[in-house]
């Protein structure tokens, strides 16, 4: 099904289909031989080889840096909940929960609305008015992470912390995840910046992948007689796979965002259930602690906690673009 | 004439209310519009509430003068504004060339599986945390030397430079006709003139393109400056010393207790904001013309 999108080959010369698949095949034939070339092709080579080596090198560099804590705690640095530098006594248990429900919570706000400006974009909106649009979604990723921060302390916590906590809390306080402090730093906090600042890559890839699906599916439903909503859930159907890389893309994102996240979850490294209260993230304590780690292995501590966001980065990214790339075939790739 | 519903087609099951069904495509359909309304409302919001609060403290002297103590008047962010040139400066005559030269050869030479693999793994770098940059950026650069420099910051913020330039250098040099190509070959060019002379000039537009906004995005990083960087009170343009930012001034800024910090922070912002947005509008309406 898929598999019937191709590309369009913006290489092809006018006769028709040339006798190379490929611009790299076709240089590659051209080719003639020259020391000059040679050069050229191995300097561009170890260039690309270089960038790619990056990825390498970093994994190797933390965990070199990273060997002191690891030899001390073991696997136990993963579970433990304690993170108390003076005692020497590290654990990554408190940020790892931080990071993660707050970059749930991100999600939860942020996919709905993320999914639905991509159907109105590439289902709805007439071109001249889609350009636009998309064009102002994508000036919010442009924006830096720190201004998120300025704005999360100085407008949105104190809104939050004067008009919705409060109510929520008196309205739904019997339940242990809205009780605790509202004081507006925190979970909840966090959870809403990261879901504006993953807001624009959420969208940019689901309207990728929902401009991959083939019209005939969209013709196939209306020809059923489906109303517009009914053909979107079709193609929402087709684009399932895709857009679950897309959410998972920007869980990516949420999950390694740093400066926004320090300035507006209250940096308080225990496990809470309550969500309007502080928590801490793994890029938040790294940020934080970073450069007044005084003993070595409470470097190699930090490091190791970098070593952990960087292993579950890695994952999610490898996961996103495989399942992106079932939907796109590669045609969205570039997205990044 | 059965339509009734099954479970192959989920979609389609037997809801004979015309007028039902039509009232839920228009809610459904409006609900989407809703939803880019709230973003970009949020936007406005925010660049509002930037605007209102930065012009505020922003002047001129504010533009010129290095940083004073709390209290003193004439407090500006002159030398964070240098800093943030000159670390762009280091990442671009790093990254740039870097950049480039893997996207040619991705476009150019990568047979197809290498090139997958180089190009899937240059991809996952763009995916990496800054804050995981600035660790790494600490334990090549600042660790060995000693002591925090400019320099290890330019090197991590051309870390996250360099595969945004090589995947928009390869985007671009793929829309240049190999009729171009196959013309300076017949010239008589050997290859590296024909991509360095034709061909990569022919996309320079295009790479220039990504090339601001590559240098749009790591003019708004912080994070892997905080221990590389660091901060510094008065101008310098040594880059073997630490160095001011903007990025890294709004925050210091924004979490200290005094309340006239937090107004610089706020016109900081302004200019930071102002800068990155001048980029992006500017580059991505070059691009919508050429489009």
């Amino acid at each position: 099904m898929a598999s019937s999108i191709t590309p369009p080959n913006t290489y092809e010369p006018a006769g028709g289909p040339g006798p190379f698949p490929s611009v790299g095949a076709r240089t590659r034939a051209l080719f003639p031989s020259g020391f000059g070339d040679w050069v050229f092709k191995y300097s561009t080579l170890l260039f690309a080889i270089g960038i790619a080596g990056l990825v390498v090198a970093i994994i190797v560099s933390m965990a070199q840096n990273s060997t002191l804590s690891v030899a001390k705690f073991g696997w136990s640095f993963l579970t433990n909940t304690t993170w108390d530098p003076v005692h020497e006594q590290f654990g990554a248990a408190a940020f790892t929960y931080g990071t993660v429900v707050s970059s749930v919570l991100a999600l939860l706000f942020a996919v709905p609305v993320s999914l639905g400006i991509a159907v109105f974009l590439v289902e709805q909106a007439p071109r001249r008015l889609s350009y636009p649009v998309s064009f102002l979604i994508q000036l919010l990723a442009a924006i830096p992470s720190v201004v998120y921060g300025m704005w999360g302390i100085f407008v949105l916590a104190p809104l939050l912390r004067t008009y919705v906590y409060p109510p929520i809390q008196s309205a739904l306080g019997f339940l242990p995840i809205f009780q605790g402090p509202t004081n507006g730093l925190g979970l909840m906090t966090a959870g809403l910046i990261l879901a504006v600042m993953i807001v624009p890559i959420v969208t940019a890839v689901s309207t990728d992948v929902l401009r991959a699906v083939p019209d005939t599916q969209r013709e196939a439903a209306f020809a059923m007689g489906a109303t517009k909503w009914e053909t979107t859930q079709v193609v929402l159907g087709a684009a399932r796979s895709g857009i679950s890389g897309a959410v998972i893309l920007g869980l990516g994102r949420a999950i390694g965002e740093t400066m926004a996240v320090t300035m507006v979850i209250g940096n308080r490294p225990e496990i809470s259930e309550h969500l309007f209260g502080p928590s801490y993230t793994i890029s938040a304590a790294i940020a934080n602690e970073f450069t007044e780690a005084t003993s070595e292995l409470y470097r190699h501590s930090l490091v190791e906690l970098g070593l952990i966001l960087f292993i579950i980065t890695f994952v999610i990214n490898v996961l996103a673009r495989l399942l992106v790339w079932t939907v796109t075939r590669g045609q969205g790739s570039a997205r990044a | 004439m059965a339509v009734s519903g099954s479970a192959e087609f989920p979609v389609l099951t037997a809801d004979f209310n015309l007028r039902r069904r039509k009232l839920k495509s228009r809610v459904m359909t409006g609900l989407t519009m809703a939803c880019a309304v709230l973003l970009i409302g949020i936007l406005l919001a925010i660049l509002l509430y930037i605007s209102a609060t930065g012009i505020r403290q922003l002047s001129l002297g504010f533009l010129v003068n290095n940083p004073k103590p709390v209290g003193e008047s004439g407090s500006g962010i002159a030398n964070a504004i240098v800093g943030t040139f000159i670390l762009i400066a280091i990442a671009t005559v790093i990254g740039l060339p870097v950049g480039i030269m893997a996207g040619i050869y991705l476009s150019e030479f990568a047979s197809s599986k290498f090139g997958r693999v180089v190009r899937f793994l240059i991809d996952t770098l763009t995916g990496v945390p800054s804050i995981v940059v600035g660790v790494f950026a600490w334990t090549v650069i600042v660790h060995p030397m000693g002591h925090f420099s400019a320099l290890a910051g330019g090197v991590g913020l051309a870390i996250i430079m360099m595969p945004i330039v090589a995947r928009t250098t390869e985007e671009m040099i793929k829309l240049v006709p190999h009729s171009l190509r196959e013309a300076s070959l017949a010239l008589g060019a050997p290859v590296w003139r024909m991509s360095l002379g034709v061909v990569l000039r022919t996309a320079a537009a295009g790479v220039a393109t990504g090339a601001m906004l590559a240098i749009a995005r790591i003019a708004g990083e912080t994070a892997p400056l905080l221990f590389t960087a660091l901060s510094y009170n008065y101008m310098s343009t040594d880059i073997n010393q630490p160095i001011a930012s903007l990025t890294y001034q709004i925050y210091y800024y924004a979490g200290s207790p005094y309340e006239e910090w937090h107004s610089m922070a706020w016109a900081a912002t302004l200019v930071l904001v102002g800068m990155i947005l001048v980029i992006n509008v500017a580059v991505l309406s070059v691009v919508r013309r050429r489009a």
